[in-house]
């Protein structure tokens, strides 16, 4: 027991740093204003306030831009999860022609850096009329996510035996009936996951939401819309942090509901 | 009677015969994929042989294509070379620093009890769940000039750790492998438990020291798993963006901590010289392609089959 005391105190010591950031996030969201402004930092408030949220939900329109954020973030991966569903299904269930070369693929595109597609994408969105809209960024991160999305399907639709399916159409089930009535169930648990990574793609995205909402700065998305916060002479610390904080929360939460799946998704990529 | 003794290929090749099913269902998948993805890629390419600037995107000019007049402009400007060599560090510098962190941490996490593993395991998971854009922030907040917590536990009064190439680019670096050594050590945590204990056990009864286990048995042992998780690596901190973009306003003072990423696009949305901007996406696209061959064939040692 004694040998392990050190390496549980640097643990216990690593453990606090990293996730300082973080609650200092959240207590200078929580500070009064007088306190963050003030040079004689503490790491505590005796006096709680939700100011700073009131003020960046109110004044500053936040509450606009995380609806808008939680518009695309939720299209995105409803969409995401059908099609993605769809394409899985083909890539597992059929032998076809160039089967593996969509496969590589779709490989190679989750590989794309997509940062450098912002050039031309901007002169597509531009030209279907989309700039300035929400649905530019529904369609771009649509288009980013389903690489993943289809890729970690596709290990989940091959998980279900097929000879459930089998029985189904000797049963007399149509193609669709079988598809949405027995897989889609029966993947449900894979969807939610996968549908977790396309939520956080979504919801964290800065480069497009930058890039295609010039002028209309209510369809701002919440990373986009914190630059807001940041002024030449003083910076609103305790918004940007209150900001950083509601923009945070749904991602932890989701981040934990499937870190267990992540760990395994991850190790399964090397364990066979 | 028939059908039930028909095998499920002859089934299914009976249901699918004459339709082209599977492009069916790959049909909404390519209705995005093409236009929002292959498209562009194509287009990438086929904008950096061409001027195109401001004049072009909205005066209505005539685009003239310049074949590799816009690769020549940039590979013979000292300033690509600059920035090419300092994504090239700061990548390098962030995959090290990542690595070494998150297998420390892994290794740690084998030799602690019960709460300290609990207590680093979540906060890691907090680390890398943070949105990029919320990590810059808090990391700006925290070596603030005037009301940031580091200067005022260091002593040091109104110091801008955004001021000097090296200094900005440690702040940042230092994010950024807040952000990402999570997944490292989660990965590397979780092969180290896969390895038989006995192994381990064995070595440490012939005397083998931690330094000795860890690169003597979990090292080779890993080596596939390490193999991705270095790739990993490589492809996210050489096409980091968010960090740089916020944390230095745009690139850092003059520009000074510019990398490839924040480069083309500066060069094509803030000099509008969307011709050159893509040829260095272009650059840089080729070069984390010839890093995703790497990390296809590290998956395919891995036993990973298509």
């Amino acid at each position: 027991m004694k040998r392990r005391l050190i390496p549980n105190i640097v643990a216990l010591v690593v453990a606090f740093l990293t996730a300082f950031p973080l609650y200092w996030m959240v207590l200078s969201a929580l500070k009064p204003a007088g306190e963050i402004q003030s040079l004689d930092v503490k790491p505590w408030t005796l006096h709680p306030t939700l100011d700073n949220f009131v003020r960046v939900l109110t004044g500053e329109g936040f509450g606009r831009y995380l609806l808008n954020s939680a518009g695309v973030a939720l299209t995105v991966v409803v969409l995401s999860a059908g099609v993605a569903f769809l394409a899985a299904v083909a890539v597992t269930r059929f032998t076809f022609r160039f089967r593996t070369t969509v496969l590589i693929m779709f490989l190679i595109a989750q590989m794309v850096p997509v940062e450098a597609l912002t050039i031309p994408l901007f002169f597509v969105v531009r030209d279907l009329g989309l700039l300035n809209t929400l649905a530019s960024l529904v369609l771009v991160q649509l288009a980013f996510t389903l690489p993943f999305a289809i890729w970690m399907m596709r290990g989940f639709v091959a998980g279900v035996p097929e000879a459930l399916e089998e029985a189904a159409m000797i049963d007399g089930a149509g193609r669709a009936t079988v598809l949405w009535r027995i897989l889609f169930p029966l993947v449900a648990p894979g969807l939610v996951a996968t549908s977790v990574f396309s939520f956080i793609t979504a919801w964290n995205d800065f480069i497009f939401a930058r890039t295609f909402i010039i002028s209309a700065k209510d369809n701002q998305t919440l990373p986009a819309a914190l630059l807001v916060f940041f002024k030449p002479d003083e910076n609103d610390w305790g918004g940007i942090m209150a900001a950083s904080t509601l923009m945070t929360i749904p991602v932890l939460i989701f981040f934990v509901a499937v870190q267990r799946r992540l760990v395994s998704g991850l190790g399964g990529a090397v364990k066979d | 009677m028939t059908a039930v003794a028909l095998t499920g290929r002859h089934v299914r090749a009976r249901a699918g015969r004459g339709r082209p099913r599977p492009w069916l269902y790959l049909l909404p998948a390519a209705a995005v994929l093409v236009p929002m993805f292959g498209y562009p890629v194509y287009m990438l390419g086929l904008l950096s042989v061409f001027d195109y600037r401001q004049a072009q995107v909205s005066g209505g000019q005539p685009s003239t294509f310049v074949g590799f007049g816009n690769y020549a402009t940039i590979f013979g400007d000292a300033r690509f070379w600059e920035v090419l060599a300092q994504t090239v560090g700061f990548a390098a510098a962030l995959v090290v620093a990542t690595l070494a962190v998150g297998a420390a941490l892994a290794v740690l996490l084998t030799r602690v009890g019960p709460v300290p593993r609990t207590a680093l395991s979540l906060a890691a998971l907090g680390a890398w769940a943070a949105p990029a854009m919320t990590g810059s922030t808090v990391w700006m907040f925290l070596f603030d000039a005037d009301l940031g917590l580091v200067n005022q536990v260091l002593g040091l009064d109104g110091f801008n750790w955004f001021y000097d190439r090296w200094v900005t680019f440690g702040v940042v670096g230092a994010t950024i492998v807040w952000h990402s050594f999570p997944l490292v050590m989660v990965t590397l945590y979780a092969g180290i438990q896969a390895i038989p204990g006995s192994v381990l056990e064995a070595a440490g009864i012939d005397g083998a020291s931690v330094w000795q286990s860890f690169w003597k048995i979990i090292v080779p042992m890993l080596r596939p798993l390490i193999a991705i998780v270095v790739i990993q690596s490589v492809i996210w901190d050489f096409k980091v963006f968010t960090q740089i973009y916020v944390m230095t306003n745009g690139g850092g003072v003059a520009g000074q901590n510019t990398v490839l990423n924040v480069y083309a696009y500066q060069t094509a949305f803030g000099s509008s010289e969307y011709g050159l901007g893509s040829a260095i996406a272009v650059v840089m696209t080729l070069i984390l392609l010839a890093v995703t061959l790497l990390y296809i064939r590290a998956l395919h040692r891995g036993g990973e089959r298509l």
